[in-house]
Parts: C-alpha cells; sequence; structure tokens
C-alpha cells in the first residue's frame, strides 16, 4: 500500500515535470526520431553478425548461425590482414601526424606577423579536397607509364616501378598521403593550443633573460603536454575506424596491392557492393563496433586522469 | 621586440623550412594543373610534368565543347547540397536548442543519446541493408541528402554557441507568454545568425566533397554528383572514351581522344572552385576547430 502510493506520487511528479518539459521535447523530437532511424536502428542489425544473411529473408528472417560468421572470418587470410593494417596504419597516422604537426606549431609559434597566415592557409590548402581528388593527385604521381614518380626514376636510370600492383610502397605513401592532406589542420590544432597559452609567463621568462628555445621547451612544450596527450589517446580510441577514402582512392582499390592497403573498411565496403561475403563483413563489422567503443571508453578514462575537464564525458 | 643576431637567422631559418614546407604541399597541385593544359601527344611520349612539353588546351576545349557531364554532375551536387543544408541547418539547431537549455528536464538523457552514436555505432553492413532493402532508398536523391542531415559533431558547435545565450531572456519571453516554439523561431534563430552561418559552412562542405554515400547508393546513371563522376572516371577506364566527351573530341577532329589530360581536367574543374572559395572562409573552419578539438 504505502510502496504503491509512493510510486503513484512519483507518476504523479514525473507527470507534472514532463507537461511542464513537453514543448522543449517537442523541439527536440525530430532530432531523436532521425538518430533514433538512422543511428539506433542499425545497432540492431548487429545481430547479422550471428546469422546467415540472406537478401531475400532480411535481418530478422535469416537464419541463425552462432559464431559461423566469425569463425569462418578467423580462418580466413583476410581477417588477420585487414584487422593488422587498419591497426598499424591508424597507429602510423596517429604518431606521425602528432610529431609533425607538434613540431609545425611550435615553429610556426617563433614567427609572427603575415607570413605565418600564408604559410597556414598554404597548408590547409590540402584539406579543402575530397579524398576522391588526392585520389587523383597520387595518380598523377603513380600512374606506371606516364607518372611523375617514375618519369624522374628513369630519368636517372632506374627502373619503373609498377606502384599499384606492388605491396611496399603503400607503407610509406599512404602514411605519406595522410600527412599532406591532415598537417595544416592538426598544425592548426596545437597552434591554436599554444596561442591560448597565457602570455604573462613569456614576460616573466624574458625578465629572467631565458632564450626562445629555453621558452619553447620550459614553457610551450610543458603547457601543451596535456593537449597532446589528449588528443593522442582519443586518436587511439578510435583505432579501429579505418580511414577509408584513403584506402580505397589512393591505391585506386587495386587487388594487387590488398595486402599492405585493405583495411576494416574497405573489406566491408567491397563485401556490400561488389561480390563479396556479406557475412564476413557482418562479423568483422561487429568486431568493429564492440572493440570501437571498448577502445574509445577506455581512451576517455585515461583522458579523464591526465585532465578531467578534456575528456569526453 | 628587438631582435638579437641569433634571433635573426633563426626567424631567417625557420622561414626557409615553411616555404620548402608548403612548395612541397603545393606541388601535387601544380602537377594536376600541368598535365590538363599538356598536349595529349607530350603525355604519351614525355609522361606526367611539371614543365608541359607542348601546352594544349584541348581537354578544357573537348569538355566545354560538351559540357553537358560536367553540368550534370554541378546540377546534382548543387541541388543536394542546397537542400541538404537547409534541411540540415534546422534540424541540428532544433536538436542542439532543448540540449543547451539547463532547465530542460530531459536535457542529459538527451544529450547522451545524441552522443552515444559518436561512440558506438550498427556499421556499415546494417546500415547499407536498412537504406536499401527496408528504405528502398538506392538511387534516390533522398539517399545523398539523409545520411549527413545530423552529425553530433554540428550538434556540438551549434551547443557551444547556444550555450551562451543568457536564461534570462528566454525568461523574459516566457512570462511575456511565449510559447517555446515560438522562442526558438523568432528568438533563438535570429540570434545565433553566426553560429548558424558556421554550421552552413561545414555542411554545406560536407555535402559538396561527399563522395562515400553516392558511392553507396548510387548505381545508375541518373543521380551522379561531382564526387562520384570523378570516382568513375578515374576507376572506369573507358568512362571517357564511351562518354559524349568523345564525341566532341571528334567533332573538334583530334585524332585521339586525349584521356589522360581530360581526366585531369575533370577534376580541377570539379575541385576548383571549391579550392578557391573555402579557404576565404578559413577562418570559420578555424572557429569550429577549436570548438571541437578539446570536446570533440
Amino acid at each position: 500500500m504505502k510502496l504503491g502510493s509512493r510510486t503513484g506520487r512519483w507518476f504523479k511528479r514525473e507527470w507534472i515535470y514532463f507537461r511542464k518539459n513537453r514543448e522543449l521535447l517537442v523541439l527536440a523530437l525530430p532530432g531523436i526520431l532521425y538518430k533514433l532511424v538512422i543511428s539506433y536502428f542499425p545497432m540492431v542489425g548487429l545481430i547479422l553478425a550471428f546469422k546467415f544473411f540472406r537478401y531475400d529473408q532480411g535481418i530478422f528472417g535469416s537464419r541463425w548461425v552462432g559464431f559461423d560468421n566469425f569463425t569462418f572470418l578467423f580462418k580466413s587470410q583476410d581477417a588477420l590482414r585487414i584487422i593488422r593494417n587498419t591497426l598499424l596504419y591508424n597507429f602510423a597516422y596517429i604518431t606521425l601526424g602528432t610529431v609533425v604537426a607538434l613540431v609545425f606549431a611550435l615553429l610556426l609559434n617563433e614567427l609572427s606577423g603575415r607570413m605565418v597566415k600564408i604559410y597556414q592557409t598554404t597548408m590547409f590548402l590540402p584539406y579543402f579536397i575530397s579524398l576522391v581528388l588526392v585520389g587523383y593527385i597520387t595518380y598523377a604521381f603513380l600512374e606506371h607509364k606516364s607518372g611523375y614518380l617514375n618519369n624522374v626514376l628513369q630519368n636517372f636510370g632506374f627502373e619503373p616501378h609498377k606502384w599499384y600492383f606492388e605491396t611496399k610502397p603503400w607503407i610509406f605513401i599512404l602514411p605519406l598521403v595522410s600527412i599532406w592532406k591532415g598537417v595544416g589542420f592538426s598544425t592548426l590544432v596545437y597552434y591554436a593550443g599554444i596561442l591560448g597559452i597565457n602570455s604573462e609567463y613569456y614576460e616573466a621568462a624574458k625578465l629572467d633573460g631565458a632564450s626562445r628555445p629555453q621558452m619553447m621547451m620550459r614553457i610551450t612544450l610543458p603547457l601543451l603536454k596535456p593537449l597532446v596527450i589528449i588528443l593522442f589517446i582519443l586518436g587511439l580510441g578510435g583505432i579501429f575506424r579505418g580511414d577509408f577514402g584513403l584506402h580505397y582512392f589512393v591505391p585506386n582499390n587495386v587487388g594487387m596491392n590488398f595486402a599492405t592497403t585493405d583495411i576494416i573498411d574497405t573489406y566491408v565496403y567491397r563485401a556490400l557492393t561488389k561480390l563479396g561475403d556479406i557475412n564476413s563483413a557482418a562479423a568483422v563489422g561487429f568486431l568493429q563496433s564492440v572493440v570501437g567503443l571498448v577502445t574509445i571508453v577506455s581512451a576517455n578514462y585515461l583522458v579523464r586522469r591526465v585532465d578531467k575537464e578534456s575528456s569526453l564525458f | 621586440m628587438p631582435l638579437t643576431k641569433l634571433d635573426r637567422s633563426a626567424n631567417y631559418f625557420i622561414n626557409a623550412f615553411f616555404i620548402i614546407v608548403c612548395a612541397l604541399i603545393t606541388l601535387p597541385f601544380l602537377l594536376v594543373i600541368a598535365v590538363s593544359i599538356t598536349s595529349e601527344d607530350s603525355l604519351v611520349q614525355y609522361g606526367y610534368r611539371f614543365i608541359p612539353h607542348s601546352i594544349s588546351f584541348e581537354a578544357f576545349r573537348i569538355i566545354f565543347i560538351e559540357p553537358s557531364i560536367m553540368l550534370k554532375g554541378y546540377g546534382v551536387t548543387i541541388l543536394i547540397t542546397v537542400i541538404g543544408t537547409v534541411i540540415a541547418m534546422f534540424l541540428t539547431a532544433l536538436t542542439a536548442y532543448p540540449i543547451s537549455r539547463r532547465d530542460f528536464r530531459y536535457q542529459r538523457p538527451i544529450t547522451f543519446y545524441v552522443f552515444f552514436t559518436m561512440l558506438f555505432n550498427g556499421g556499415l553492413v546494417p546500415f547499407y541493408i536498412m537504406m536499401t532493402q527496408y528504405f528502398h532508398l538506392k538511387n534516390t536523391l533522398a539517399a545523398l541528402i539523409i545520411p549527413l542531415l545530423l552529425s553530433p559533431y554540428n550538434i556540438l558547435i551549434m551547443k557551444g554557441f547556444l550555450d551562451k545565450i543568457s536564461m534570462e531572456i528566454i525568461e523574459s519571453a516566457k512570462m511575456d507568454g511565449a510559447t517555446e516554439k515560438r522562442i526558438f523561431l523568432q528568438m533563438i534563430l535570429p540570434l545565433s545568425t553566426p553560429a548558424l552561418a558556421t554550421l552552413g559552412l561545414f555542411i554545406s562542405f560536407a555535402y559538396w566533397n561527399d563522395w562515400f554515400t553516392a558511392l553507396l547508393f548510387i548505381d545508375n546513371d541518373k543521380y551522379v554528383p561531382l564526387q562520384l563522376l570523378l570516382v568513375r572516371i578515374l576507376s572506369q577506364i573507358e568512362f571517357l572514351a564511351n562518354s559524349p566527351l568523345a564525341e566532341a573530341a571528334d567533332k573538334l577532329q583530334y585524332a585521339n581522344f586525349p584521356t589522360l589530360s581530360v581526366r585531369m581536367a575533370m577534376a580541377i574543374l570539379a575541385g576548383g572552385p571549391m579550392l578557391i572559395i573555402f579557404p576565404f572562409f578559413q577562418k570559420y573552419f578555424v572557429r569550429g576547430i577549436t570548438v571541437g578539438s578539446l570536446k570533440g
């Protein structure tokens, strides 16, 4: 009896709250519904990883197969290859990207005036083009017959390469392209961080007769450390999410270089649109989503320990 | 601040460093431009070079004589960019506003509900099957517009702005008997024009450069946006030779259809305008980055 009246009161109170907040809730409703359909419905589809999907039977009609998709996936060479490539490339992009951007930002900070703006704008240019166009640009360099790189090689008496048919070069080409495209953006993030440092530190240091390298090493870098660590960890949190465009358009989707270019995202895409094993794709997609959640939540946990303010949630 | 001799030479050194970096970053663009204005004969004979052996505008001439392919691509891209941006801006503001209101009882759960999708998603396979098998959106304009309508990142930018609007003016509007809908439409939206401008820029940028949804959902010739057109030109060797452009080349009495230079010329005509326009708005991108980088 007592409990009943308590829940009754609770409902009554919540109902009053609900009526008070109803109008704002209505405003939020379109967005909520959109997210429900576009983001939350597909989460239900993750069960496909444990089913044998047939287009005519749909997601719910298809037969349950337990862990068969996973056993099949890990029996093939593909699984190891795409997971390894995804992790290693992302790790390379994150570390290289961080180091280059940090050095650039520190050096940029030593300069002043108009030149900084010009450098920034120039470095930002690749950010504005789509990865499809990046594919065109790399094609102009790598094309086997007339590509610029082979021209240069031949001029110096070297053998031309069939870049798209080889596996080794991509280990260097892809990180290079990734840096080229992203350096303007990431430099700016750190540069903005440096500009945010209180100028009093520098004035005090100057009075004490500190040199510019000293100020860079003793003030800028230590104060920038939390930002660097945070962005690095958050980057690692997303390590299971591959850069589809980079790995699809730059190696030009040529099967012969898949050993060093294929990542989870390109594999899944091919399985969906070309002839491919959709069940393995569903299984690896499931792994990507679940492990990705784990890595991001752990990354966030780490960030919270470095600096509570900067954590995502 | 007077510069010491050492400082000045350090400055020279750093400037030289950045000039080299900037040159390296720009060179790839120049190569594409150079290829597009090189005659096909010299491309075949000497390969792609930064300094054309013989300059020729045949590629551009062919495209301008038969601009239908290009214009169609532009048409679809402009259409989805305009429609998508308008709807997306409104929807983003509409979603960001309630969760920026601290007195809104469901603020926290809805915020979590929206941003959780940044951490976890169903992945491509279920999304693709849902869009094509359940909603039958393959080869429709809607398939190009819907997936980009509401990104948590954009909500974050909008929310960051709305957080700064003082509660007092909202309270006083409520005192005067205004409904939440009216407050949003007649007060919040007009107040947020600067934020909406930044948002519009980001969203239109995303639509303009989007190739992923087109790659997934378009496989006929009806709604091919620019980016997908470029994908097809690059990945299907015979695409250009089978296009109306080949006839145009015939009309101009070129012995061979200049596939190599036309390809790069298409890339320039498709990507060039944005490369000129977007840098003017760089400052807004920068602002978005500084908002997003820490709480992204």
